[in-house]
């Protein structure tokens, strides 16, 4: 495949979902049963992805939330969804004052390119989220070792 | 007497010449696989914690110290006294005993089969990987130092030829990837130069540890060819050849692989 | 289950300390095929849980979008010496558990 034609397709697997992200864009119906209704808003949370993942395998993945972490405000959970994975919420963490701080550090499977959500619940009640999209490719060579 | 060493030392210092002739890519552009990784998986692979491979060593250094067979001996028992750094390093070389081409995984269930009592263990097991990752690490930073001369110039001669030869579906020599095109894209990836310095290593499309006779398993099947079984004679002279390849290139093991 | 820990030795009170963990296992998600053919059963770790002296300080729910041979890092408050102990359940019923001790000064 020529350079040109595979950049061309990667444009094209960015660009593909949109109709899908409308729909990703909260109110999500996995994130509205999350919030029971609330309103979701961006902001608080920063979902780090590398923007081509070396192998859908393994991708890192880096969330934060904005929080003191102290009993009286700080995030409870934070929920990671997945627009293409067969299995979209991808994990859930529990946090709490006793945290310190709000920052998850993993690895996880991505089933093609697409767009990430994290979710976090803080401590009044509200929700924020972020979202940030990756390239997923596929290996050079079949592999039946 | 005299006269016959001359003749010996000249045709040993022709060969040489040869051989360095032969060389596809010169020692000084020489780059490990890591070199070919996208940023995150470098990463991964330099993170002393966090690299999956880690898992295995750490295992291997458990099972060093655990009898095993009949004469409950363990690797330790031994090897107490003799640090294992540089060893790995030498591999595959000639089994003094057999006179036989072995790699490290071969070496490792010949002591635990005439001097353990033993049984072997087989090829991607977790106790052969555990092992012999933990060998190789006890290498890491060594420069590959494999010796292609005596019994064991038979078996790089062949090497060479099994790197050369073209097979499989897609009609392909190892040479045609990694000689002539390394550093070009294959689809999403860039071509390494298909060096052995970081095996066994973590690959992501296996999702586990495996050996180097694994991923050239993999290679093959990835061009259509006929896998050999593990422990083939023609994945030994391979991987003495490839071991000759990288010649000097420091050993990275656990490496964090595609 | 083998599992790598990393929690410092030592540390102040009060001090935000980085807290990681590497599990082997495989995360099967259930969406492979053997070499005959079979679907190869679903078998991830499902619940990963931190106890620091006793108290839940972190948990979290995994799933098969988590990588094979998991890993997790965050982050506790230093509270007092104790022992971080670790205990996570698959699918079937596996349990696994590490612990390392944490000496607070202060």
């Amino acid at each position: 495949m020529r350079r040109r034609d595979f950049l061309a397709g990667a444009a094209g697997a960015l660009a593909l979902p949109r109709a899908a992200l409308a729909q990703l864009d909260p109110p999500d119906p996995l994130v509205r049963a999350l919030a029971g209704g609330a309103p979701v808003r961006k902001g608080k949370v920063t979902l780090v992805l590398p923007q081509l993942a070396d192998n859908g395998n393994s991708v890192p993945i880096l969330i934060t939330v904005d929080s003191p972490m102290t009993p009286a405000d700080h995030v409870k959970s934070i929920h990671l969804y997945s627009e293409r994975n067969p299995v979209p919420n991808m994990a859930n963490f529990y946090l709490g004052p006793r945290a310190g701080k709000a920052e998850i550090n993993s690895r996880v499977r991505l089933a093609g390119s697409q767009r990430v959500t994290a979710v976090a619940k803080l401590s009044d009640g509200t929700f924020w989220y972020d979202a940030a999209p990756i390239v997923v490719t596929l290996s050079a060579c079949l592999d039946e070792s | 007497m005299r006269r016959a060493g001359l003749a010996l030392a000249a045709a040993a210092l022709a060969a040489g010449v040869a051989l360095a002739q032969e060389r596809a890519i010169p020692p000084g552009e020489l780059k490990s696989g890591s070199a070919f990784l996208g940023p995150d998986l470098r990463a991964l692979q330099n993170d002393a914690f966090a690299n999956p491979g880690m898992l295995w060593v750490e295992r291997g250094e458990k099972l060093w110290s655990e009898p095993a067979g009949k004469k409950t001996l363990a690797c330790a028992s031994c090897h107490k006294d003799t640090g294992m750094r540089g060893a790995a390093a030498t591999y595959p070389k000639i089994y003094k005993a057999s006179g036989k081409l072995v790699n490290l995984e071969e070496r490792i269930n010949l002591c635990r089969t005439a001097r353990m009592g033993a049984e072997p263990l087989r090829y991607e097991s977790e106790e052969l990987l555990a092992l012999t990752a933990y060998l190789a690490r006890q290498s890491l930073g060594l420069p590959i130092a494999t010796r292609i001369d005596g019994a064991a110039r038979a078996h790089f001669e062949a090497g060479h030829a099994a790197y050369h030869l073209r097979r499989g579906q897609m009609n392909l020599s190892c040479a045609h990837c990694h000689d002539a095109q390394w550093g070009k894209r294959l689809l999403s990836e860039t071509i390494s130069q298909g060096h052995p310095n970081a095996y066994p290593a973590y690959r992501m499309e296996w999702q586990t540890m495996g050996s180097l006779e694994r991923r050239l398993r993999a290679c093959l099947s990835g061009i259509r060819a006929e896998m050999l079984p593990y422990g083939s004679q023609e994945y030994l002279d391979l991987e003495l050849y490839l071991a000759w390849r990288a010649q000097g290139l420091p050993i990275e093991t656990p490496g964090v692989r595609r | 289950m083998a599992a790598r820990i990393q929690v410092p030795r030592a540390a102040r009170r009060g001090d935000v300390i980085e807290v990681r963990i590497l599990i082997q296992h495989p995360m099967e998600t259930g969406y492979r095929h053997d070499d005959v053919g079979h679907l190869i059963k679903r078998n991830v770790i499902n619940v990963l849980s931190c106890r620091y002296a006793g108290v839940e300080v972190f948990r979290a729910d995994l799933s098969s979008g988590i990588s094979a041979n998991p890993y997790v890092q965050f982050y506790t408050v230093a509270e007092a010496s104790g022992d971080l102990e670790f205990t996570w359940v698959d699918d079937e019923g596996q349990r696994g558990s590490e612990r390392q001790a944490i000496v607070v000064k202060g």
